[in-house]
């Protein structure tokens, strides 16, 4: 790895500049997120995420036009995500920029690495365009990667002589981590060929399996809930599933197959949600309040589309949450329940008898529809 | 007839004495489901519903003659529950549990498929036969006996589609849920082979998600060697490119598993496509007529 000096103001950039000594440096963005060499800053379209600096000036001036503000990136979404650290990483000698990645395929049910010759910012294009150009290995996450598997990576990324044997012994570490680490993402990507044949990683990304936190400690306290979506977070916090997105139909929905088709027919009928949320099979009224407190938060916000299909959760809890999120949160939009499922006639009645003002819909298109037109109407 | 379970199964519960596995032992009783008993490590000699509770699945196995297990064990020992299992000889393993590390289910995965076992799940409702045998969470009563075969990645969104179904008078044979995570024991490819072979199934609804290659592959395979009905959906048309996805997530389907992509290799198979949730009944009854 090159070296790099992490910097939280411009000034400290600068100085980290002058600490690597060089000649050239590069400023890059610190995000939860890929494609920051072609992202751009949202209220400032010339600077880009990482830049290349020759002098402590320029490195001060890049730091500044990035620390604070937004970096949108294919991956962040329109709002973008605000940098709060920038890496100041030494210059070097770039012979050829190459891709490698470990994941899980589903389709083999093993881990794989990948690697291209064709690395740098465009790997999305060659897996589309030029999928034969991304070499692969599966390999046995308790065995790791063997040696035969580098020199095939090697051979067909055209890496020769002492090179290969510094390859072997960092693809087997990749291969390595992935496994011990419980990660399902390892990648570096541009991984650098130098001039003199030395491998460098310039760039990571580690992403962690989520289940298997609970025996990775270390990991878990490296988590930075600020570099999040904070109602995600909040939402993670009470056992909810919640992504938000762009719309202005809130969504409140049992399960994740049942939340996304929610999200289409809402769509198909003309809208746009605002995000998607799962309660769970066994939420409780607690929960199910908290939810509303989440979605209603959401300033954008014009609508909300309930829709239960009770299994083990019983329409009646749903019901009384309802009731309760209405006396504790209060609703200040329209709202469209839908329910279906176990105890939905005693549900539905409660609904009925409470004095929560709501549009109730017995089919799934019904209300879609409805909460489509309350938004028009609003 | 049906797949996989009947009225002739019986079953024990991985994970019987926990709060959740009590719960739904005694929901499958009340079904009709034959529970013949339950595990749990160290509670052996107590009963649960009536049930007796072992040590191990292989007592269970000796002393009940049970042939499928329903597995609530924490995320933490799944992996080693249904391994327990396999190694008993119980046939049919469904596990419940939510959150198993993937890296858990790349090691059980190779040691099921070489065994005799199938196993359903991991983070799955389970598998039902109705009014013969159900096996995991879902609701019974939404269910009715007919020739409808059902598989799913989805919890409740099965649930929908079997409702939609039953309320057009389409009854089911064996209803199954894969399970929603990367690597589960059972593809949809397996259960159309069960499928195929079953005579009592007339017609088949797959129900599929964003995400993997399990929809494009199984559309290839209904393609060559399902001669029966088939209709389909797909959930997540909508859903916004997976925004904690990595590059690498993006290359190893080589740009596959977006919706668009799946419904497209589908009608190519000229199954029947649901353009929405609500329309998932309709889709059995078109593929079932233009196939008449």
């Amino acid at each position: 790895m090159p070296r790099g000096v992490v910097a939280r103001h411009a000034e400290e950039a600068a100085q980290a500049f002058a600490d690597l000594g060089g000649t050239l440096a590069v400023v890059k963005a610190q995000i939860h997120a890929g494609g920051r060499g072609k992202g751009t800053i949202k209220d400032n379209p010339q600077q880009r995420g990482v830049q290349l600096v020759r002098s402590a000036e320029e490195a001060a001036d890049v730091a500044g036009n990035l620390l604070g503000h937004h970096l949108m990136t294919i991956q962040t979404g329109g709002e973008g995500q605000c940098v709060r650290q920038v890496l100041v990483e030494e210059g070097c000698d770039i012979a050829r920029e190459l891709y490698l990645g470990v994941v899980v395929d589903r389709a083999a049910s093993l881990p794989v690495m990948m690697a291209s010759s064709e690395g740098g910012v465009e790997i999305e294009k060659v897996a589309a365009e030029t999928p034969e150009l991304i070499f692969k290995e599966y390999f046995d996450p308790t065995r790791g990667l063997d040696s035969f598997q580098a020199r095939k990576l090697c051979a067909r990324l055209d890496i020769f002589g002492p090179s290969v044997r510094s390859a072997d012994k960092f693809l087997k570490a990749i291969a390595r981590l992935f496994a011990d680490l419980d990660c399902s993402l390892a990648e570096i990507n541009p991984l650098v060929v130098t001039g003199a044949g030395e491998l460098l990683a310039l760039d990571a990304k580690i992403n962690f399996d989520d289940n298997a936190l609970f025996r990775r400690g270390a990991i878990a306290e490296l988590r930075d809930t600020s570099e999040e979506e904070p109602m995600e977070v909040q939402a993670g916090e009470a056992g909810l599933s919640y992504v938000k997105l762009d719309g202005n139909i809130g969504c409140l929905v049992n399960g994740a197959g049942l939340a996304m088709s929610t999200m289409d027919l809402i769509k198909f009928h003309g809208g746009e949600p605002a995000n998607f949320l799962d309660v769970g099979g066994g939420a409780n009224v607690d929960q199910v309040t908290e939810a509303f407190r989440i979605l209603l938060a959401d300033k954008h916000v014009q609508a909300v589309l309930v829709n239960i299909f009770g299994g083990i959760m019983r329409c009646t809890t749903i019901a009384n949450a309802l009731v309760e999120a209405y006396k504790t949160v209060g609703f200040n939009v329209p709202l469209v329940v839908r329910l279906e499922g176990t105890e939905v006639e005693e549900g539905r009645r409660i609904l009925a008898d409470s004095d929560v003002d709501i549009l109730a819909a017995e089919d799934l298109s019904v209300a879609a529809r409805k909460v489509v037109a309350a938004v028009a109407d609003g | 007839m049906s797949i996989l379970v009947d009225k002739n199964t019986r079953v024990i519960c991985q994970g019987i004495t926990g709060g959740v596995g009590a719960f739904h032992t005694k929901g499958c009783l009340e079904y009709g489901t034959q529970m013949v008993g339950g595990v749990t490590p160290g509670k052996g000699g107590q009963t649960v519903e009536g049930l007796p509770v072992f040590n191990t699945v292989f007592e269970a196995v000796q002393s009940t003659g049970a042939d499928a297990t329903m597995i609530f064990v924490p995320p933490a020992f799944t992996a080693d529950a249904i391994l327990e299992a396999v190694d008993a000889g119980i046939k049919t393993i469904v596990a419940v549990t939510e959150g198993v590390p993937v890296l858990d289910m790349v090691r059980v995965y190779d040691v099921v498929c070489d065994s005799p076992s199938v196993l359903i799940g991991p983070n799955c409702p389970g598998l039902i036969t109705p009014e013969q045998c159900k096996i995991g969470i879902m609701p019974g009563y939404i269910h009715q006996p007919g020739n409808v075969g059902v598989m799913s990645r989805s919890g409740t969104l099965t649930y929908e589609a079997v409702w939609q179904l039953t309320g057009l008078g389409l009854g089911q044979t064996t209803c199954v849920g894969l399970g929603g995570d990367p690597i589960v024991g059972t593809s949809f490819i397996d259960l159309l082979r069960l499928f195929e072979a079953d005579p009592e199934t007339e017609a088949i609804l797959m129900i599929g998600e964003i995400g993997g290659t399990a929809e494009e592959e199984a559309a290839a395979f209904i393609g060559q060697h399902v001669t029966k009905p088939v209709a389909a959906f797909i959930a997540g048309r909508t859903a916004p490119p997976g925004k904690r996805m990595g590059h690498a997530g993006a290359i190893i389907s080589g740009g596959k598993g977006t919706a668009a992509e799946k419904v497209a290799a589908l009608e190519k198979a000229v199954i029947e496509v649901a353009q929405t949730p609500a329309d998932m009944g309709a889709a059995i009854e078109r593929a079932i007529a233009r196939n008449a």
